[in-house]
């Protein structure tokens, strides 16, 4: 009974790999699949050696898009070949930095290509097992996979001996119940071991010491769903869709205070600028941007003079931010940069998973402290205070999600700074008395 | 007592791992769905089959926040209320959803059908503000369509509160 | 051995092994770098973030607790951004923290408090209201208190992977984590209260301890535990003459920081306010307060009147399991000499006598395993007992070995002991089927085939497993005796490498009970009575005669009462109607029953003459544990009325007209170091509180019958009459559960 339009409102600039199938009625059965080059992908694998499959994806510069831009095909290249223990794949599922959706539409639209990348992921390291961890609220995905595993299985997609390669490969899904700790990979591993989702020292990293003990590797919906396409077409195709060393395309989730709110598929280095004004149709109600969130929360904010900006890994780390999961959340001008801060800490302070000190006092001393100095009232120390907890949170903690929480508040401190300072000069919220615009 | 069908689904879904400690959360969550909520007995239940501690069960109850201890409501609205929807008034939705039912955060109404709880960002960012009612996306909610499926969740009232 | 790595900290070089953590590495040349999660010995947790330090070349700070050295690493652990760090760690630590130390358990020695101290924290920033809690009653013994919880999750991983008792969880998340326990609200667990002492700050206090005081108004003594015969290092705490804690914060002694409940908490009978103080006399059928020298005289008079009359042969002697070395080898000077006779034993809980005369003969009295050799060893063969109940830190010793390196255990066990998820090959035999399994392993009987519920394959697999190891450490209990032990000893030699030897004794003296010769047919160091050489050379020493006929045994002597040939009994430190199921008319023959007592025991209740005691917390001298290790009791406070079974003796021997000369519980000891074989020990060793193993020689006589060894089967919460006295071991629930039960 649920009430949701499809995101993918689709825009003459997009360049459609991964969503090519999306618009295809029933595009989430074999049938549809395979009739439209599904499962090619896994055939070719299997003619070349698992090296070769890894090379190509290096290749590629595909990097991971759960978040850190790690080039997939080196984190494929860590685990051993030689090794008497199981290996396993495991897909990150857990799709929950707040501004990010677009692992659902490719489970929801294409279940099968990541179930084909899943496949040839298994193949390259020689694994014989893989998971799909699940955020628990995506429970409607979570069947929509388990039909969709059920048909590969029927037609010998999965299983042993798929396609006569003698290869052998089982896959399960996995549900997490509520938290996003749990997108972390070490902490992912817990819980899918049944263990609170608390993070593992590292080293060793999971590609050494993962899941049961055993080589691992973990990676994103999306950057899986690529791997059929990098197989098909070759890795120099795909890294000559994006920019150096930033291979192919991204869906990016454009959010928040925009005309298109949607999900779209554009090469890598896009322009930001060109994204918000030409792809999402501007800041809605033809308002003025005063802010972006280029990657979800967890990433600096740009401010509206910073947004001519390519949309990849390296150059939003040139100027201070992170391209992060292509969540872009857009801020118009009436926005209170101190009740986005407050929300975004609240959104720490609750995901928090509590093992670390810095992480787990910390964002509760944020996320307090935010709320008192927008809802009560501020003291002129408070954003000094603010700031220098941030710094003994950043680089301190034991996973990124402590640095997850300070550098949107460290960024917020420094580039909205004047704002706190009105909230201090009026004693009160300068925006509570504008409206808040509704949809 | 656990229902035939939730203890076969524990079986199929402790199978699918070489350790069966790895079933605790989906099991946890499933006996949830069938229950309403965590009772002693699932606890007891799952720790025997997985070959654990209960205490160990408890441990994960407390961590993931979908889980609960307690009854909730037959429809469990849970507003987002984090950065995109906010942005897009999620707060009011959750705010009107409170003042509807006479209700707050995490409680649930005296007749046992709604409960209401702000969540965090449930991937809906591009469809704000959004909610799920169990496991049922809305987005793009306004009031207007909050009280036009209030109404509608009231008349369904009869129907079982998971979808299979 | 692997090269090793040269690193430099602080600019001082360092060398270390391979797979040294860096804060054990800063250590050795003297850089303490602050930790809380870190613990040594506990899994790693990288959780409080304390040890970070600056190591060139990583972008980062890093963990010194999680970090392993490489080699020329650099490391920088004085840079202002790691005082900024220290400081900054602990102002996070504070935000939800109350802050009430002065009413705090552990003020004074909260590690919270010091670091603060030597570090800083800024004066707190935070403004906003701290998260509270009430308190937790987890159970009578331990109280949770959440605001002070630093989350540094020492009390669970002690739990977990010390005691394998894993009681201890984690609760919701967040800034609103907490400790959580087993059953619901309630603590259900070996309440050892490990978790107390890890504890780095106050948050769990011992329901014995807690708001009694503060730690700089105690006295602090460290002396031996009194129950079971591990023989844990324990400090007491004494306040205005009362014993209020029992710990082992410094960690010394062969326990290390371990101690079972009984050690932790277990001591109050001390203070029961049911400890006998003065002297009953019975006088017209009742018992009635008599002071010291009418009862000491009445007893002596009477003895002379018996020993007129029917000579030596009508006295007997039983002694303690509890008592000192010294008192022991006393009270048997006192019974072969003064009284004339050998009719003299204790409740013998393991059959040392056989293990000694084993070893002896086979020449291997260097076989004697320590309780240190238990943890240190590579594999481990556990023949009947309940260690988990009847030696805590033995279990807890087999644990280390298996969790710290590796060590294989093996058990054969008629029952399901805990210790079986230790195991690698674990025997379930039949019931008593113990001695059977060791003589089939021995190859001197075939095993019945209905022995082990695998057939005679998993006793050929033990067997086989047993020749692929090396260094074995084998205990065994009271299943194993007689000829049994000697079969073991035999076989257990022919095993590859150093195997050694443990015999299990159920209470704190109960092997110096054996090795003083509190025995019918042996002298102390396990000289046969009837060894003419032996005797003669205590008569010597002791200016005395010695009967030489071998006197009665224990169930010997319940008959020579029961008879009417026994017409005198003194029993020190033990309760034989209750320990022997003894009936009613089983004591009523005698014409004197002397007991020297803590409390009015189902023996004491018949005696004509009972006095009071001193315990263990009252008085100096030695106990040897199990293992053979000897270790010094010391004074910690007086009880008035009471006298040690060591003065009691010299004033009866006083009454006897003897001229003892001992002045001190180390006059005695001075002397059995000199006589007695297998005890000359180093004193002054002893008197720093060292652990000083024994390797005793000797043939003593073979076992007269089985059923003079035999163990009380004592529960975690149980200690003989002790316990009974105890309310910590009864206040806790697990006390009321059936013997064997699992957490
Ligand atoms: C707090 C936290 C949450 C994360 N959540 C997710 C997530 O929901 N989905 C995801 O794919 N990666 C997430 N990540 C990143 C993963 O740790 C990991 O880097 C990623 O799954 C690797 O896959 P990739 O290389 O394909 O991106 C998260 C990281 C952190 C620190
Ligand atoms: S940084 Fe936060 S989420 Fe990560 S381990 Fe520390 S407390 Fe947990
Ligand atoms: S109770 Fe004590 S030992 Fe346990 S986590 Fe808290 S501070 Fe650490
Ligand atoms: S193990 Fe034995 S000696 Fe040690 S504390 Fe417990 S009862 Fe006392
Ligand atoms: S922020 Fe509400 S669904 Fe993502
Ligand atoms: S001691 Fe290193 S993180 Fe706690």
């Amino acid at each position: 009974m649920a009430d949701y339009r499809n995101p993918m409102l689709g825009s003459p600039l997009e360049v459609k790999v991964l969503t090519r199938r999306f618009d295809l009625a029933n595009s989430a059965s074999i049938a549809v699949y395979v009739a439209h080059e599904g499962y090619q992908a896994l055939k070719k694998a299997f003619g070349m050696k698992p090296d070769e499959v890894i090379n190509e994806v290096k290749k590629s510069n595909l990097r991971g898009r759960g978040g850190a831009g790690f080039n997939a095909g080196m984190k494929w290249s860590f685990v051993p070949g030689q090794t008497t223990k199981p290996k396993y794949v495991v897909s990150n599922a857990d799709e929950s930095e707040p501004g990010t959706c677009k692992d659902r539409v490719l489970m929801e639209y294409d279940p099968h290509q990541l179930i084909e990348g899943i496949v040839i992921a298994g193949y390259a390291i020689q694994s014989h097992q893989g998971y799909i961890y699940i955020r628990g609220e995506y429970r409607y995905l979570m069947d929509i996979l388990d039909r969709a595993i059920e048909e590969a299985y029927a037609q010998g997609y999965l299983g042993k001996n798929i396609l006569g390669s003698g290869f052998d490969f089982d896959l399960a899904t996995h549900t997490g119940a509520g938290a996003y700790e749990c997108g972390e990979e070490t902490a992912l591993l817990n819980s899918l071991e049944g263990l609170r989702g608390y993070p593992r020292v590292k080293p060793p990293f999971p590609a050494l010491i993962g899941l049961y003990g055993c080589p691992t590797i973990i990676n994103n919906v999306e950057t899986l769903s690529n791997v059929p396409h990098i197989i098909s077409h070759g890795g120099d195709w795909y890294a000559k869709l994006g920019t150096p060393n930033n291979g192919g395309t991204r869906l990016f989730c454009l959010s928040g205070h925009i005309e298109r709110p949607g999900i779209y598929e554009l090469p890598m280095g896009f322009p930001l600028r060109q994204m918000i004004e030409d792809v999402g149709g501007g800041v809605w109600h033809g308002k003025k941007l005063k802010c972006v969130i280029p990657g979800g929360s967890s990433c600096p904010v740009l401010t509206a003079d910073e947004i001519d900006v390519p949309m990849d890994f390296d150059s939003l780390a040139r100027i201070g931010s992170m391209l992060g999961s292509g969540g872009v959340v857009i801020l118009d001008e009436d926005t209170c940069m101190v009740k986005a801060a407050w929300r975004i800490m609240k959104f720490y302070a609750h995901e928090s998973c509590g093992w670390c000190v810095p992480c787990r006092e910390g964002t509760h001393w944020l996320k307090t402290l935010l709320e008192r100095f927008h809802s009560d009232g501020g003291m002129p120390d408070d954003p000094d205070t603010a700031l220098d907890v941030s710094y003994n949170i950043l680089g301190k903690t034991l996973c990124p999600l402590g640095d997850a929480a300070a550098m949107p508040m460290i960024s917020i401190l420094k580039k909205f700074r004047h704002e706190f300072e009105e909230h201090l000069k009026l004693g009160s919220c300068p925006y509570e008395k504008r409206a808040v615009n509704v949809a | 007592m656990l229902s035939d069908r939730l203890k076969a689904k524990f079986d199929s879904v402790i199978a699918r791992y070489p350790l069966k400690r790895s079933a605790i959360v989906p099991l946890l969550l499933f006996a949830q769905d069938e229950i309403g909520y965590v009772s002693d007995e699932a606890v007891e239940e799952i720790a025997r089959r997985v070959g654990v501690n209960p205490i160990e069960v408890i441990e994960d109850i407390g961590y993931y926040s979908m889980l609960h201890r307690q009854p909730v409501g037959k429809f469990h609205l849970q507003v987002c209320t984090n950065i995109s929807c906010m942005l897009r008034g999620g707060e009011k939705i959750f705010e009107h959803c409170a003042k509807e039912l006479g209700i707050e955060h995490k409680q649930t109404t005296p007749d046992g059908l709604f409960s209401l709880e702000e969540v965090e960002c449930l991937g809906a960012c591009c469809g704000a503000p959004a909610m799920q009612v169990n496991y049922d996306f809305y987005e793009n909610v306004t009031p207007e369509k909050l009280d036009a499926l209030l109404a509608d969740l009231r008349k369904k009232d009869q129907g079982s509160r998971i979808k299979d | 051995m692997a090269e090793p790595i040269k690193l430099s900290i602080d600019g001082k070089p360092v060398t270390v092994p391979p797979g040294t953590l860096l804060i054990e590495a800063a250590k050795q040349v003297g850089i303490e770098v602050p930790s809380f999660c870190y613990y040594p010995g506990l899994s790693l947790q990288g959780a409080c973030r304390m040890c970070l330090v600056a190591i060139e070349k990583m972008p980062k700070l890093q963990t010194a607790c999680t970090t392993v050295v490489t080699n020329g690493m650099v490391v920088h652990t004085d840079t202002p951004e790691v005082a900024n760090t220290r400081k900054s760690m602990l102002e996070f630590l504070l935000t939800n923290h109350p802050l009430d130390c002065p009413v705090c358990d552990k003020g004074g020695e909260c590690e919270l408090q010091d670091a603060v101290f030597r570090y800083g924290a800024a004066e707190t920033r935070f403004l906003e209201g701290k998260l509270h809690e009430e308190e937790k009653k987890f159970s009578n013994l331990v109280y949770y208190d959440r605001p002070r919880c630093i989350l540094c999750f020492r009390c669970i991983r002690v739990c977990d992977e010390g005691m394998d008792v894993n009681a201890y969880g984690i609760g919701f998340r967040a800034a609103h984590s907490e400790i959580i326990p087993n059953r619901g609200e309630q603590l259900e667990c070996e309440e050892c209260g490990m978790c107390i002492d890890i504890c780095p700050v106050g948050a769990l206090t011992s329901g014995t301890y807690r708001y009694k005081t503060r730690p700089w108004e105690v006295t602090y003594t460290g002396t031996i535990c009194n129950h079971c015969g591990d023989g844990c290092r324990t400090t007491l705490s004494v306040r205005n003459n009362v014993v209020i804690r029992a710990n082992n914060r410094d960690h010394s002694g062969l326990n290390g920081e371990f101690l079972c409940v009984k050690g932790r908490f277990g001591w109050d009978f001390v203070n029961s306010e049911r400890r006998l103080k003065s002297p009953l006399l019975r006088k017209n059928g009742k018992q009635e307060e008599a002071s010291w020298e009418e009862a000491l005289t009445f007893t002596v008079e009477r003895l002379k009147t018996i020993l007129a009359e029917h000579g030596p042969g009508a006295v007997a002697v039983i002694g303690s399991n509890r008592t000192t070395n010294e008192e022991d080898y006393l009270l048997q000077r006192f019974a072969r000499t003064v009284l004339g006779t050998n009719d003299i034993d204790h409740h013998r809980t393991a059959d040392f006598s056989s293990l000694v005369r084993a070893l002896t003969e086979a020449g291997a009295t260097d076989r004697y395993a320590t309780i240190e050799d238990i943890s240190a060893a590579k594999s481990l063969l556990l023949i009947g007992n309940d260690p988990t109940h009847q030696h805590p830190l033995i279990a807890y010793q087999i644990r280390q070995a298996v969790r710290q390196h590796g060590a294989r255990l093996y058990i054969v066990n008629s029952r399901e002991i805990k210790l079986r998820r230790q195991s690698s090959q674990y025997l379930q035999v039949k019931p008593q089927g113990e001695a059977e399994a060791v003589r089939a392993l021995a190859g001197q009987a075939p095993a019945a085939q209905d022995l082990c519920a695998g057939g005679t394959g998993a006793l050929t697999a033990l067997a086989d497993a047993l020749k692929k190891e090396s260094d074995t450490v084998i205990l065994f209990g009271d299943e194993i005796q007689g000829q049994t032990v000697n079969d073991l000893v035999t076989c257990g030699l022919t095993l590859p490498g150093k195997t050694r030897f443990v015999a299990l004794g159920d209470y704190a003296n109960s092997r110096g009970a054996a090795d003083m010769g509190l025995l019918p047919d042996t002298l102390p160091g396990y000289q046969p009575l009837s060894n003419e050489k032996a005797r003669e050379r205590m008569e010597s020493a002791w200016a005395a005669k010695i009967p030489a006929a071998p006197g009665r045994n224990i169930r010997s002597i319940f008959e020579g009462i029961r008879a009417g040939e026994i017409k005198a009994l003194l029993v020190f430190g033990a309760n034989p109607v209750k320990t022997f199921g003894l009936d009613n008319a089983a004591l009523t023959g005698l014409q004197l029953l002397f007991v020297a007592e803590l409390f009015r025991t189902e023996t004491a209740e018949l005696a004509n003459v009972v006095v009071p005691a001193a315990s263990f917390a009252e008085k100096s001298g030695t106990v040897t544990n199990t293992c053979g290790e000897v270790q010094a009791l010391k004074r910690t406070m007086r009880q008035a009325g009471t006298r040690s079974d060591l003065e009691i003796l010299l004033a009866l021997a006083r009454l006897f007209g003897q001229r003892w000369t001992y002045q001190s519980p180390e006059d005695v000891l001075r002397e059995i170091i000199a006589l007695v074989p297998g005890y000359d020990i180093p004193l002054p060793s002893l008197l720093v509180g060292r652990a000083v193993p024994t390797h005793p020689e000797g043939r003593p006589p073979a076992l007269e019958r089985p059923d003079l060894v035999f163990s009380s089967r004592d529960s975690l919460f149980t200690s003989g009459t002790l316990s009974r006295y105890s309310w910590a071991l009864n206040s806790v629930d697990e006390a009321k559960k059936p013997y064997g039960h699992a957490f």
